[in-house]
C-alpha cells in the first residue's frame, strides 16, 4: 500500500544521522514496527534497495522486529499479549474485565543503525 | 579494518506527518472549526452520508467538505451541488489523505466562516488508519454488504475510530450480517468508540448520528 512513501521517510531519517556521524556505509538498520500495520517486509527492503541505490545506505538490510499487540486492563493494569486477527471477543485474564486499552502493537520506529 | 559502529536513532517513522497534523489541530483550534476524519471502503457510503448529514445541520452549523478521490471530481461536484463548500484534493494514485494534502485543503477555504469541516478519505480500511490528519474525530463507516467480519481483518482502522457508523442497516434483513457479534468485537477492540446504526437510504438512525456529531461542534467551538 503505502510502503513507497514510508521507505522514503526511513530513508530521510537514515541519511540525516549518517551524516550528522559522518557515516561512510550504512549496513543494517533496525525498525520496530507494530503489528497492527499491514506493511509487508519484503516490500520494504525492496523500495529501500530502490531508493537508497545511490546513498551511503545502499545494500544495507532492514531488520523489523515487530512488536506484538499489548492490551491492558483498565481495572487491575494487568496487561497481555493478544493475536488480535484470531480472537473474537477478549478480556482481561486476570480479573475477566473486558475494558481494556491497547498499549504496544501501532509503533513504526527506527531503533539504531550499524555503520561503518 | 574499519569499526563497525552502532549509531541510535530513536526515531518515529511517521514524526513529519505527525508534526503537520499538530499544526493543523493548532490551526483549527484557533479558527474554532471540528474536523472529522470519514473513513470506508469504496462503495460504504461515505458520500451519501455526508449528503445526509449536511442537509440536517446546514440550518444550525456551517459546514464545509474536502473530498479526497485518488483521481476523480464526482464527489466535490456532487457536495457543492447541495451547497455545501468543497474541496476536491487528488491524491494523485495515493491510498489514503496524509496531514500535508490536509493542510493543502485548507488553505482553500475560509475557516472563519466554518463549524466543521469532514474530510471524505479515500476509500480503503488499511492505509488511512495510519496517518493522523490533524483531525477532531475519526470516523469510520461499515456498510452492512461488507460483512461483520472486517474487524477481525482491519483491526487496526477498528481501534483507532472514535465513531463507527454501521450503513445500510436495511439490508440487514436479507444477509448474515450478525451486527451484536460485530459489535463485540469491535468494543473489545476499542472500548471507547460510539457506535451509530444507520441507513442513508431509509434515513433511519441518521438523526442520532447528526444530533451527536452537532453537540461535538457546538461544544468544541463554544469552548475557550
Amino acid at each position: 500500500m503505502h510502503e513507497l512513501q514510508v521507505t522514503q521517510r526511513i530513508l530521510d531519517i537514515v541519511l540525516k544521522h549518517a551524516q550528522a556521524n559522518n557515516v561512510t556505509r550504512v549496513l543494517s538498520i533496525q525498525l520496530r514496527i507494530g503489528e497492527l500495520s499491514d506493511l509487508e517486509d519484503e516490500w520494504v527492503q525492496k523500495y529501500f534497495d530502490y531508493l537508497s541505490k545511490d546513498s551511503v545506505a545502499a545494500n544495507a538490510k532492514l531488520k523489523i522486529e515487530r512488536t506484538p499487540v499489548v492490551m491492558q486492563c483498565d481495572a487491575c493494569e494487568h496487561s497481555f499479549p493478544v493475536n488480535i486477527k484470531e480472537i473474537k471477543a477478549f478480556q482481561c485474564p486476570e480479573c475477566e474485565s473486558k475494558k481494556c486499552s491497547m498499549i504496544s502493537g501501532r509503533e513504526y520506529y527506527i531503533k539504531d543503525m550499524e555503520a561503518i | 579494518m574499519e569499526e563497525i559502529r552502532l549509531i541510535e536513532v530513536k526515531e518515529d517513522i511517521m514524526s513529519d506527518n505527525d508534526a503537520v497534523a499538530k499544526s493543523i489541530r493548532h490551526r483549527l483550534a484557533e479558527a474554532k472549526t471540528f474536523l472529522i476524519n470519514l473513513m470506508a471502503s469504496p462503495g460504504a457510503g461515505k458520500t451519501s452520508l455526508i449528503l445526509k448529514t449536511h442537509a440536517l445541520l446546514k440550518k444550525d452549523i456551517r459546514i464545509g467538505v474536502i473530498e479526497a478521490d485518488i483521481d476523480s471530481m464526482v464527489d466535490a461536484e456532487k457536495v457543492a451541488a447541495q451547497g455545501a463548500a468543497a474541496v476536491q484534493l487528488k491524491t494523485g494514485g495515493f491510498c489514503h489523505v496524509d496531514a500535508a494534502m490536509v493542510q493543502k485543503g485548507l488553505n482553500n477555504m475560509n475557516l472563519g466562516d466554518l463549524d466543521l469541516i469532514i474530510v471524505e478519505n479515500v476509500g480503503n480500511l488499511v492505509c488511512p488508519a495510519e496517518f493522523d490528519i490533524g483531525e477532531s474525530k475519526k470516523v469510520m463507516i461499515l456498510s452492512v454488504p461488507e460483512g461483520d467480519d472486517k474487524p477481525l481483518k482491519y483491526p487496526l482502522m477498528f481501534s483507532v475510530c472514535d465513531v463507527l457508523v454501521v450503513n445500510k442497516i436495511d439490508y440487514l434483513h436479507m444477509s448474515d450480517f450478525d451486527i451484536e457479534a460485530m459489535r463485540e468485537r469491535v468494543l473489545s477492540l476499542n472500548p471507547g468508540i460510539k457506535i451509530f446504526e444507520v441507513s442513508s437510504k431509509t434515513g433511519e438512525g441518521i438523526e442520532a448520528w447528526a444530533n451527536w456529531l452537532k453537540g461535538e461542534v457546538i461544544s468544541f467551538v463554544t469552548t475557550d
